[in-house]
């Protein structure tokens, strides 16, 4: 997947986006070259309120999947006693997605600015970027422009980057922090990050492209900056359109745009549409008919049973099986487990077999209820939420998908189900 | 404000002995694998004592007692 060449808005609007600051791949934006469009961050070693009261009025939400409002978070880190630290998480272990590494590729500056900001806002002297080595050349432009700005602007707090896993657990906060502790990579029961994080210090973690959110805002203003989105989530947010669509790759709109508009943008659909796959691995199936009417932000979502997550959409052309791609992803996420909480190590490995064996038509009665029994069962009861991220992406298959279900439990036959999936479902390393 | 007490496992911590849902039928079950479900609701007054008893028996240290203000957060 690739960004695309041309950017959604029109020249007008331009401004206030991140899309168009990208380069095209390859080309390369220097230090002084970023600088005559983004002034620098500040430097504070003690919390800047007036910059927490920047991110709380341009209402930035996290864009990691969460959704959580960013000025809250800095406010919680910057109220504890020993000096912060911030994490740019860019560590995206979810295969649907690649806007991460797109943007850390193509404005690695905007990103480290935004990293900074974050910095200066809650008095951090130390920045961290988490980057999944493996994913293109985001590491590479990351490193380079850390280089830069070292030799450029002494002054700011110290920049590490940091290799992390490709695993699919490595970005959730507390595994991260693990991580850069010394640890696996795998989520503790231990306090939260923002009150004792890495070196046990508070621990300011954003997802990479809301720091490049942080950054638009510093230069241009919250106001301009709610230009775009909603009064709740205001802004754009960068999506990964992959599946069976004309041009796949990672466009920004508008939060609150319509789904449909989006696919629309990205090629259409030549080959027709069996569901969507919203959200990646931890996301919910929509049916064609609620994919045309869902509209990009996390109140309409919630209010369809569905939620936004990393925003990447996956489209299953006509014939394609949901019973099919969700026993795979089952399969799959199974596997990621961290291997540590009960309920999520038996739970899931049972899941995997159940939805296994109805795919091919060999579940046998009752098969669907145990597994809406196993569902209820499991949910809420991990060390963190990789379970009930499953169990949703589960029951949305089931729920959305009830004929296709019932007929793979009665044992019919399924077209679709003898094809190899069309998800991306990569060999990564497994918490040996 | 009245101080209420709830149940806690810390789940990486469990290794699904089972031993609490023997202790304490009234307030945990155990699922299909051996874990402990625990009921969300505040131990009640009756309970008390027979709770403190599970989580000193647990062979994995996994269960706690908290204390919350009974309108404080509900959150896991």
């Amino acid at each position: 997947m690739s960004a695309p060449t041309k950017p959604m808005s029109e020249l007008s609007e331009r401004s206030n986006r991140l899309l168009t600051y990208f380069t095209s791949p390859g080309a390369w934006t220097t230090l002084a070259e970023h600088r005559e469009r983004f002034p620098a961050p500040p430097v504070s070693r003690t919390p800047t309120p007036r910059l927490m009261d920047l991110v709380a009025s341009a209402g930035l939400r996290g864009r990691g999947g969460a959704g959580f409002p960013t000025a809250t978070k800095m406010r919680a880190v910057a109220s504890g006693t020993r000096r912060a630290i911030v994490v740019a998480n860019g560590s995206e272990g979810e295969p649907t997605s690649h806007k991460d590494a797109t943007v850390m590729t193509h404005a690695p500056h905007l990103v480290l600015d935004g990293a900074l900001l974050a910095a200066a806002a809650v008095g951090a002297d130390e920045v961290i970027v988490g980057v999944v080595v493996h994913t293109g050349h985001s590491k590479e432009a990351i490193a380079r422009a850390v280089k830069e700005r070292y030799r450029a602007e002494p002054a700011a707090p110290r920049i590490r980057v940091v290799d992390v896993p490709s695993t699919y657990l490595a970005g959730e906060e507390r595994a991260l922090t693990h991580l850069l502790n010394g640890g696996r990579p795998i989520p503790t029961s231990g306090p939260r990050p923002f009150e004792k994080g890495v070196s046990g210090r508070p621990t300011l973690i954003q997802n990479v492209e809301t720091l490049a959110h942080l950054a638009l805002i510093h230069r241009g203003g919250a106001e301009k900056f709610r230009q775009t989105g909603t009064s709740e989530a205001p802004g754009t947010m960068l999506v990964t359109v992959s599946g069976s669509v004309g041009k796949p790759g990672v466009y920004e709109v508008s939060i609150g745009t319509l789904l449909s508009e989006v696919l629309r943008v990205a090629g259409g659909t030549p080959l027709g549409m069996a569901a969507v796959l919203l959200g990646g691995y931890s996301g919910t199936w929509l049916t064609p008919a609620r994919a045309d009417r869902v509209t990009l932000d996390h109140a309409g979502l919630a209010s369809e049973g569905a939620i936004l997550g990393c925003a990447s959409i996956v489209v299953l052309p006509e014939g394609g099986c949901v019973i099919q791609e969700t026993a795979a992803v089952m399969h799959w996420l199974a596997g990621q487990t961290a291997g540590q909480c009960g309920p999520c190590v038996h739970g899931l490995g049972a899941i995997s077999i159940a939805t296994s064996q109805l795919r091919s038509g060999r579940a046998g009665t009752g098969m669907l209820a145990r597994l809406a029994h196993w569902s209820d069962d499991i949910e809420g009861r991990g060390a963190c939420r990789y379970p009930d991220g499953a169990i949703r992406l589960l029951r949305s298959a089931l729920r959305s998908f009830e004929t296709d279900a019932k007929a793979h439990q009665a044992g019919a036959a399924c077209a679709g189900a003898s094809r190899a999936s069309i998800l991306p479902l990569p060999a990564v390393p497994r918490f040996a | 404000m009245s101080l209420r007490l709830r149940l806690r496992v810390d789940p990486i911590a469990c290794t699904g002995h089972g031993i609490c849902a023997e202790l304490l039928p009234e307030m945990i079950y155990l699922d299909d694998w051996g874990y402990p479900i625990i009921s969300d609701r505040p131990v009640p007054a009756g309970l008390t004592a027979m709770t403190k008893r599970t989580v000193t028996a647990c062979p994995a240290l996994a269960l706690r007692l908290e204390r919350q203000a009974a309108e404080a957060r509900a959150g896991k």
